[in-house]
């Protein structure tokens, strides 16, 4: 059979699966739609949430990124996972306790105010839009590549099979279709993975393979030779300083994403959210440790493979051709000797190789069965898809928890809130499938945004909300409003070319040379200090948002839990 | 629970987590970030090792320690009987 003809079967399979749980988990009650009836166990949960988090750019593009980078790729490996500690010693608990249905359900009622609410939720709408404009993109990309369908014809049927399990199910349907996508993503990407590393250096695991092969003291050499700093040299071209802010601002963003704060409302109590934090970084890790040695290994086979080579004995090796085919790989002897050289500089380098053909073309350098590279494509469908699913029941239950019924419907009955639910997400995913076929600025640059934000806005006031009685309400709103006009405006500003199309940034990185994509730290800072500052000069909160945070503080069976809708409870 | 054991039970909690920041720190942004380069003069198989735990070692680390914290919480919860 054709890789073409195996795609089609594994995407086709997969797909059916997804609706098959869709239609078993379909929901009727609000509670169902929206945390899932408080009743997934610990580790499904777990996998549900590593479903969630890895999206498309974790399984095909990070191993990639790491790839060109280096040890400067560390920023992603340790901002990605490192965050889940902070979500899980600081965050998950107390707000699986609290277990109300969104996170600005709790910056509401913990900060008294709905303004607090409101800034909320337009920052989880913001959040969670930028987002899942990069998924549908992704799904787009990968139809487009493995199964030549047009972007925005891939980009439908993404929405139509998302669009089908979230209306149905909610967010029972989108667990556990989750549950089953994370099997068929991290399938994916370790076959291929111990594949490459059984060739290279004779032992399946990549993780032990990396360290006691002799692959890495020979790239470093390759690199040197070639005219590249060493691959394991840090800070090549980012300073300390800025690898340091990057890599805070991923951990604190992620610990703020409200898709992945929401996952925790899911579980049966807080002992569970301990540890479905536990598995989900324990699923995340087998992924965020095999990219760094698939990244490694991938490398060096590419260049040793490329490198020096004439054009006819590259044009021998057939994934080559393909690649090329797709413009993922370029070849051009500019100086005419002959032979093609890797160099430094895009300008002299007669090689060009795309970051995403790293993870996309191992099975063929590893000269696997075509239905390897089938299942990778399913894999990085698996990952968009799921992602996706998570970020559109975030903005639906935005507009239909928290503005809908939290603020101008109050009385609505069960029936209608489901039902509100349902067309929020049609509404999220026609949205969310216009800006994958025309995607806002340039897409990479608008996750800064996403992370920035979360680690300006959620993440301090949270953290402030369960750790400090003192903050208040004046405090979170300054705080957040400070924290997050300043991480927009830099950002806006140092990236205006590529947002705004002008003709050039607006200013440098003049904030100590911190780039973009770690300016959400400084925010994060900026929002802490004040609203430390502004809680200890208004007035204290009153007293029944003390006794919520004393209930909060403790684990279940001490009272109950807040109750706030006893209408619908 | 009274009130002095709340705060008691509270108390263990947070030192906990103080305690499981400060390795999450020194692993991470510590050994990973700020002090790769000294560290990077030792190594561990064929790799420096300050390269090593900022895209390995630190990952397992913390895996390990939310497994930690979910563990010592739950005995800390059974000591104060507040695991029914």
């Amino acid at each position: 059979m054709s890789v073409e003809n195996w795609t089609y079967t594994f995407v086709t399979l997969t797909f059916m699966i997804y609706l098959y749980i869709g239609w078993r988990a379909r929901v009727k009650e609000s509670s169902g739609f929206y945390v899932a009836g408080q009743g997934v166990p610990a580790i499904a949960n777990g996998a549900a949430t590593a479903a969630d988090w890895m999206s498309a750019a974790s399984f095909i593009s990070m191993a990639g990124l790491i790839s060109f980078m280096g040890y400067d790729g560390s920023i992603y490996l340790m901002g990605w996972t490192g965050g889940y500690v902070l979500l899980a010693l600081l965050l998950a608990p107390y707000l699986r306790k609290f277990g109300q249905y969104t996170v600005p359900d709790f910056v509401g009622t913990r900060y008294y105010s709905n303004t607090a609410r409101i800034i909320a939720v337009i920052c989880a709408i913001f959040v969670s839009i930028t987002y899942v404009a990069g998924q549908m993109r992704g799904v787009g990309i990968v139809f487009s590549r493995f199964l030549e369908v047009d972007i925005a014809q891939g980009v439908m049927i993404g929405m139509v099979i998302v669009g089908f399990f979230a209306v149905l199910g909610g967010m029972k349907g989108i667990t556990w279709t989750q549950v089953a996508q994370y099997f068929v993503l991290i399938i994916a990407f370790l076959i291929p993975s111990v594949a490459l590393s059984l060739k290279l250096t004779g032992n399946p695991i990549p993780q032990i393979g990396l360290v006691t092969s002799d692959i890495m003291p020979k790239l470093n050499q390759i690199q040197v030779d070639l005219g590249f700093a060493e691959y394991t040299q840090p800070f090549r071209d980012k300073s300390m300083l800025d690898i340091l802010f990057i890599t805070i601002a991923l951990m604190v963003g992620t610990a703020g994403l409200p898709h992945v704060i929401v996952r925790f409302y899911t579980v049966r109590n807080v002992r569970a959210a301990r540890y479905s934090a536990f598995w989900a970084l324990l699923f995340i890790a087998i992924l965020y440790t095999t990219a760094p040695a698939l990244a490694t290994f991938a490398r060096y086979n590419l260049v040793e493979s490329l490198h020096g080579k004439s054009m006819e004995e590259i044009h021998a090796m057939d994934w080559a051709v393909k690649w090329e085919e797709t413009k993922l790989l370029q070849f051009d002897d500019k100086n005419g000797n002959g032979v093609l050289e890797l160099t430094p500089e895009a300008e002299s380098s007669e090689i060009i190789i795309d970051r995403d053909i790293i993870v996309l073309s191992t099975p063929e350098v590893a000269q696997l069965s075509p239905w390897v590279i089938a299942l990778v494509a399913a894999g990085g469908l698996a990952a968009a898809l799921s992602t996706a699913a998570g970020l559109l029941l975030v903005i639906s239950s935005s507009i239909a928890h928290d503005i809908y019924f939290r603020l101008i419907n109050p009385h609505a009955d069960e029936k209608r809130r489901v039902m509100v639910g349902r067309i929020m997400v049609i509404v999220a995913v026609v949205v969310a499938g216009y800006f994958g076929v025309n995607p806002p600025g340039f897409v990479a640059q608008v996750v800064a945004f996403a992370f920035g934000l979360a680690a300006a806005s959620f993440f301090p006031v949270i953290l402030l909300g369960i750790f400090d009685k003192k903050a208040n309400r004046e405090g979170a709103i300054a705080g957040m409003i400070v924290g997050l006009s300043f991480t927009l405006f830099y950002i806006a500003g140092t990236k205006a070319h590529l947002i705004f199309g002008a003709e050039e940034a607006w200013f440098g990185n003049w904030c100590f040379g911190i780039s973009a994509e770690g300016i959400g730290t400084v925010g994060m800072l900026l929002n802490f200090a004040v609203a430390l500052v502004v809680s200890r000069l208004t007035p204290p909160p009153p007293q029944e948002v003390m006794d919520i945070l004393d209930e909060l503080r403790m684990p279940d069976h001490v009272g109950p839990a807040v109750i706030l809708d006893e209408s619908t409870e | 629970m009274e009130k002095e054991e709340k705060l008691d039970y509270w108390r263990k909690n947070v030192r906990l987590i103080r305690w499981l920041l400060v390795v999450w720190f020194v692993v991470s942004l510590g050994a990973g970030i700020l002090f790769v380069k000294p560290l990077n003069t030792f190594s561990i198989g064929n790799l420096p090792f300050g390269f090593w735990m900022a895209q390995q070692g630190s990952i397992f680390v913390f895996v390990v320690m939310i497994y930690v914290y979910a563990k010592m919480m739950d005995k800390i919860d059974r000591d104060h009987h507040a695991d029914k």
